[in-house]
C-alpha cells in the first residue's frame, strides 16, 4: 500500500515516517505542502515538527496550505489521515479532530519514552492491536497538553473516541500522570467516523529494536491491513 | 483610509494558564504578594484598510473568528482602534 507523508515547511518526522513505512514493507511518498496531488495515497501522515514554525499556534497557518485542501477533501471522502504530534495539532487547528493542543503543563519541552494503552481498536490504525494492549512509544513535544471542554469529553469517552491514553509501564492509569497535562491523559482520538487519528507520541520513532521499541510499527501494519481488506474496516480485537 | 487595530487574545478563562501561574508565582518571589492572578495573553497590531471604523471592526471580529484566536481554548477583544495619517507606513 502507499503511505502519504505530508511535508511543509518545518516539518522534520517526514523522513523517520519514510523509513517506518519501508520497513514495514509498504511505499512512501512524499507530498509537498503547496501541491495538491495526494499521489494516490491509502493513508495520508501529518508527520511531527514545527510547520511554519510554529508561528501563531503550533499547526495554525498549515491548514491553510494547498496540500491541506486535498486532504480534508480526502478525509472527508472517508481516506486514512494521520496526524503525529505537529499532525495533530493541525487536524484540531482544521477541526478534522475536536478539542486543542497547549503548552504542557509543566511548560517544558519533553523527549522520553511514554506508555500507551490502546482504548479503542475499531479503527483502522488501531485495530492491530488488542484493546488494553501498552505499547511504548515516545513523546517529543511542547505543546502536547489535550484540552477540550467537558461536553466535548464526555463524547469522546461515551463514542469510544480515546484511542490511546498516557498509562504507567505496567498499563495502570494514574490520572494526571502524562508528559503534559492532557486532559483525561488523553494521548490520541480519531473522528466521529474513525478514519482520522490525531496522536502526539511518534510511532515512528519506535519503528525498530535500534530505537528502543518497535510497538510503533503495530499501527502501521495495521493500517496496511486495513487498507488490504478492501476498504473494510476489521473487527476490533478485544482483549 | 488605513487604521491601526490592536487585538488581545487571551486563553478563555476555564482554560488552565500554566504560563500564567509560573509568572504569577515568579512576581510572588520578587515581593509582590497581592498578585492573585496572572494570564499570558497575545497582543497583535494590524494595519487595516478600510471605509471608516465600523467596517474595519467587522473585517477584525471575522479575522478573530477564522484565525487569530482557536475558538475552542482563546477569547479575543479589539483594543484601540486609530486612523493612520498618511499613506507610506
Amino acid at each position: 500500500m502507499k503511505f502519504g507523508i505530508a511535508v511543509f515547511p518545518g516539518t522534520w518526522s517526514d523522513r523517520d515516517c519514510k523509513h517506518a513505512v519501508e520497513l514495514a514493507g509498504h511505499e512512501a511518498v512524499m507530498l509537498w505542502h503547496k501541491d495538491r496531488d495526494l499521489k494516490g495515497s491509502d493513508c495520508v501522515i501529518l508527520p511531527g515538527g514545527f510547520s511554519y514554525g510554529d508561528y501563531l499556534r503550533a499547526g495554525a497557518v498549515a491548514r491553510f496550505a494547498p496540500l491541506m485542501e486535498s486532504v480534508t477533501e480526502f478525509a472527508s471522502a472517508g481516506g486514512l489521515v494521520w496526524g503525529i504530534c505537529n499532525g495533530f495539532q493541525i487536524l484540531c487547528e482544521a477541526h478534522l479532530l475536536p478539542g486543542a493542543l497547549t503548552r504542557n503543563s509543566s511548560l517544558e519541552f519533553r523527549c522520553a519514552p511514554t506508555w500507551l494503552r490502546v482504548e479503542t481498536g475499531d479503527n483502522a490504525f488501531t485495530a492491530g492491536c488488542a484493546r488494553g494492549e501498552v505499547l511504548q512509544i515516545p513523546v517529543s513535544h511542547g505543546e502536547g497538553r489535550y484540552v477540550a471542554d467537558e461536553e466535548t469529553l464526555d463524547m469522546l469517552e461515551r463514542e469510544q473516541r480515546v484511542a490511546f491514553r498516557y498509562v504507567r509501564r505496567d498499563g495502570s492509569v494514574v490520572e494526571g500522570d502524562t508528559p503534559n497535562g492532557s486532559m483525561h491523559d488523553i494521548a490520541g482520538i480519531v473522528n466521529e467516523r474513525r478514519n482520522v487519528l490525531g496522536m502526539m507520541p511518534h510511532p515512528e520513532r519506535a519503528c525498530e529494536p535500534l530505537l528502543g521499541s518497535s510497538d510503533g510499527m503495530q499501527l502501521f501494519s495495521s493500517v496496511a491491513k486495513a487498507v488490504s481488506g478492501n476498504g473494510v474496516m476489521p473487527v476490533a480485537a478485544v482483549s | 483610509m488605513t487604521f491601526a487595530v490592536e487585538v488581545v487574545v487571551v486563553l478563555k478563562p476555564v482554560v488552565n494558564d500554566p504560563q500564567g501561574l509560573v509568572v504569577r508565582d515568579g512576581l510572588h518571589r520578587l515581593g509582590f504578594p497581592g498578585v492573585r492572578s496572572v494570564r499570558v495573553g497575545k497582543h497583535l497590531e494590524l494595519e487595516v484598510e478600510g471605509d471608516d471604523e465600523a467596517e474595519v471592526r467587522a473585517q477584525v471580529e471575522a479575522m478573530c473568528e477564522q484565525l487569530l484566536r482557536n475558538t475552542v481554548i482563546e477569547d479575543s477583544r479589539i483594543g484601540s482602534v486609530s486612523t493612520l495619517s498618511g499613506k507610506a507606513l
